[in-house]
C-alpha cells in the first residue's frame, strides 16, 4: 500500500467511531429540514453545499420561523466562526500544499474531521502524506452526512423523539476532548471555555460559543506562559 | 421562501467555505507569529468544551446543576469513560445507554 493510501485509510479509521455519533445527528437534521417546509432537494443539498451540522440545524429553525434570508446567512456566518479557529490551527500543517488541496480540505473541514486530524498532526507532526489523513477523515464524514441526511428526510417524523438521539453528538465531542486534557493549561482552557459558554449562553446567534472559545484559548495560553517562567 | 432558499444556501455555503479556507490560505502566504501558534493548541479543548457544557448543564433554556438533570449525569459518566478508556466508540455507547437508563428510571 502506498503511503498516501495508508494515511487516507488511517484517517477513515480514526473517523469511524465519530460517525456513530454523527449519523443520528444527520438523520435528525433531515427530519427537521422537511418539517420546516424545505423541499427534499433543498434539504439534501444543504448538507452538501453548507456541510456544517449546527449551522444547518439553526437554518431549518429560522426557515420554519420564516426569518428573512439575510438573517439566516448572517447566522450561518456567526455560528461557523469557530471554523476560522480550526483553519488557523491547521494552517501550519497544510502550508506546503497546493491551493487545490487547501480548498478541498477546507471544504471538508468540520468539527468532526478537525478533531481527529489535529490530534494526529500534534502527535505525528507533518509528513509528506499526512494531508491524506485529513482527506480520509473528511470524506468519510461527508459520505456519512449525506446518507444520514437522506435517511432522515425519508423517515421524517417516524424518528421517535424519546430516543434522544441528539445526545450522541455532545458525546462524540466529549470522547474527543477528554483524552487531550493532559496538562493543567489544557484543563484550564477547557473549563474556562465551558463556564464562559454557560454564562454567555443567552447571547444571540450562538455568539457565546465563540466568546467562550476565545476565553479558553486565552486562559490556556497565559497559563502556559506562566508555567514556562 | 422556497425561491430564495437556494440563494441562502449558496451564500451560506460560500461563507462557510470562506471561513474554513481563510487562514489556511493566508497563513500559506505569511508566517504565523509564534505566540499565535502556541495559542492555537488550545483551540480543540476550548471550542469543544464550549459546545459540550451547554449541552450538559442547560435544560429547557435554564442552568440545571441538579441530579434530576439526566443529561448532566449521563455526560459525567461519559467523561469518566473517556478518561479511563480513551475510546471514542465506547464513550458514545456508554453515554447513550446511561441516558436511556436514567430517563427510564425517571419515568
Amino acid at each position: 500500500m502506498t503511503e498516501s493510501r495508508k494515511a487516507f485509510w488511517d484517517g477513515v479509521k480514526a473517523e469511524i467511531p465519530l460517525l456513530v455519533g454523527v449519523f443520528p445527528f444527520g438523520m435528525i437534521y433531515g427530519a427537521l429540514a422537511m418539517n420546516a417546509g424545505l423541499s427534499t432537494l433543498a434539504s439534501q443539498m444543504m448538507s452538501s453545499i453548507v456541510f456544517a451540522g449546527s449551522a444547518q440545524f439553526i437554518t431549518t429553525q429560522l426557515v420554519s420561523e420564516a426569518a428573512p434570508g439575510f438573517v439566516i446567512v448572517l447566522t450561518i456566518a456567526v455560528v461557523n466562526l469557530r471554523h476560522m479557529l480550526y483553519s488557523a490551527s491547521l494552517a501550519p500543517y497544510l502550508k506546503h500544499l497546493s491551493t487545490k488541496w487547501k480548498a478541498l480540505l477546507s471544504y471538508l473541514l468540520t468539527d468532526e474531521a478537525y478533531a481527529p486530524s489535529i490530534i494526529q498532526y500534534e502527535k505525528e507532526g507533518v509528513k509528506p502524506h499526512s494531508h491524506w489523513f485529513l482527506l480520509g477523515a473528511g470524506l468519510a464524514l461527508w459520505i456519512n452526512w449525506q446518507i444520514s441526511t437522506a435517511l432522515g428526510i425519508f423517515l421524517g417524523a417516524r424518528i421517535p423523539d424519546d430516543l434522544q438521539l441528539d445526545f450522541a453528538l455532545p458525546l462524540t465531542f466529549i470522547a474527543m476532548v477528554v483524552p487531550v486534557l493532559k496538562k493543567p493549561p489544557m484543563i484550564a482552557a477547557a473549563l474556562s471555555a465551558g463556564i464562559t459558554a454557560l454564562l454567555a449562553y443567552s447571547l444571540p446567534f450562538k455568539l457565546g460559543l465563540i466568546l467562550a472559545a476565545l476565553v479558553g484559548i486565552l486562559i490556556g495560553t497565559l497559563l502556559e506562559k506562566e508555567n514556562a517562567k | 421562501m422556497q425561491n430564495n432558499i437556494w440563494f441562502v444556501l449558496l451564500i451560506g455555503g460560500l461563507i462557510t467555505f470562506s471561513m474554513r479556507f481563510s487562514l489556511i490560505y493566508l497563513f500559506g502566504k505569511f508566517e504565523i507569529p509564534e505566540t499565535l501558534k502556541k495559542a492555537l493548541h488550545y483551540v480543540p479543548p476550548a471550542v469543544l468544551s464550549a459546545i459540550i457544557f451547554p449541552e450538559l448543564f442547560i435544560q429547557d433554556g435554564a442552568l440545571n446543576f441538579q441530579l434530576t438533570n439526566i443529561r448532566l449525569l449521563a455526560g459525567l459518566i461519559a467523561i469518566i469513560t473517556a478518561w479511563f478508556s480513551k475510546n471514542t466508540l465506547l464513550t458514545i455507547l456508554v453515554g447513550m445507554v446511561a441516558l436511556f437508563i436514567l430517563s427510564w428510571l425517571q419515568l
